[in-house]
């Protein structure tokens, strides 16, 4: 798989810790800002690629594949993370480790103003579900806060959230 | 639900009799977890004490994760229309190890007996084939049990079974609550490395 030469190489690092962490099963509800994630994992013979119908899912998922002994991934956009709240109980109640990369929406260039209302509150939510937050601004901090949150929710079982700010992934251009 | 003779506790002792240690089974919140206690204990039972709407998933990521093993979710029909998105997942993933066997009977039986969707026409049989899972069976009576079971001890592909059952609530049957505990067991009935350490 190549990228173009202007696409950021930040997605590509994030796949690199998957792969160092053995990350089996990565599940996912599309989002632009993860698409070459989604694609690299997609192209690996060694990684299951699961689709999901809505975020929540890949949380009960998480926990069956820890059950059975394997390290998964969830991939969602902010307004996914509302979609998961109850579910989280599951996590919380059997200690079971979450990963989650996060890409925002509704905090900058942000074109939908309809994203606002669930971007707004992604950190409070997710520090009320008592996870882990790694909050990331910049390309070369993200390969470092993965790692941390790989360490934080299969070493200390734990839901662990890597929220990727608006800014990493850019405008969403709506004319075409 | 016109024609439904089966007895839930019956049904359910019949799907896990004679069980062997590749059966895992994952019960949905409520009268499946009572239906599957019942039936006795097991460390490779991952009862539901919460997490409504994800048992199918929690067997799909189960499943995928081993499998050399055979995983039953065995749900509600209240429980799976509250995760009906699950059946499209796993129509797409179709491992051979999964089945999955709702346990209808029209009704949420642990709130009041309120009718559920199925009641109001919702065929989850027809659901589940639209979703591609090819194994779909709607059991009636003894005999379609029995076929579900047999199925159960081999599992050559994702099954999905609406097992019609009679509303009647038996007495409720408490598995263990404490989740990290049901974890644990279950992880270390799989030969799982840490589960040794906790």
């Amino acid at each position: 798989m190549t990228a173009p030469a202007d696409a950021p190489a930040w997605p590509d690092r994030l796949y690199d810790v998957f792969k160092r962490a053995g990350i089996k099963q990565v599940a996912y509800v599309p989002d632009a800002g993860h698409a070459r994630l989604i694609d690299r994992c997609r192209a690996d013979a060694d990684i299951r690629d699961i689709v999901l119908t809505t975020e929540e899912e890949g949380v009960a998922l998480a926990a069956g594949a820890w059950l059975g002994g394997d390290r998964s991934a969830l991939l969602m956009q902010s307004s996914g993370l509302g979609n998961c709240v109850n579910m989280f109980s599951l996590m919380r109640s059997c200690r079971f480790p979450l990963l989650m990369l996060i890409t925002m929406r509704g905090e900058w260039e942000e074109f939908n103003p309809w994203q606002q209302p669930m971007g707004a509150i992604v950190d409070d939510v997710l520090k009320l579900c008592e996870a882990e937050v790694y909050r990331v601004r910049e390309p070369q901090d993200v390969e470092g806060a993965a790692e941390r949150a790989v360490q934080q929710a299969f070493g200390a079982e734990r839901i662990a959230a890597v929220v990727l700010s608006q800014q990493l992934i850019g405008k969403k251009v709506w004319t075409k | 639900m016109s024609g439904a003779t089966l007895e839930r506790r019956a049904a359910m002792a019949a799907l896990v009799a004679g069980r062997d240690d590749n059966l895992l089974v994952v019960p949905g919140l409520g009268s499946t977890c009572w239906d599957l206690a019942a039936a006795g204990d097991d460390d490779r039972n991952f009862y539901l004490w919460g997490a409504m709407g994800g048992a199918a998933m929690i067997g799909l990521g189960l499943a995928l994760a081993q499998p050399q093993k055979r995983v039953a979710v065995i749900t509600g029909d209240g429980e799976m229309l509250m995760g009906l998105g699950a059946l499209a997942t796993i129509g797409i993933q179709r491992p051979k190890n999964l089945g999955v066997i709702v346990f209808d009977n029209g009704v949420y039986g642990e709130t009041g007996m309120q009718p559920s969707a199925t009641q109001g026409g919702v065929d989850l049989v027809a659901v589940a084939q639209g979703c591609g899972i090819v194994t779909c069976l709607d059991v009636r009576d003894e005999a379609g049990l029995a076929d579900l079971a047999a199925r159960l001890k081999t599992l050559e592909g994702t099954l999905f079974a609406r097992v019609l059952i009679d509303p009647a609530e038996p007495p409720r049957v408490l598995p263990e609550r404490d989740g990290v505990v049901l974890k644990q067991r279950f992880r270390a009935a799989l030969g799982l490395a840490e589960a040794a350490k906790a």
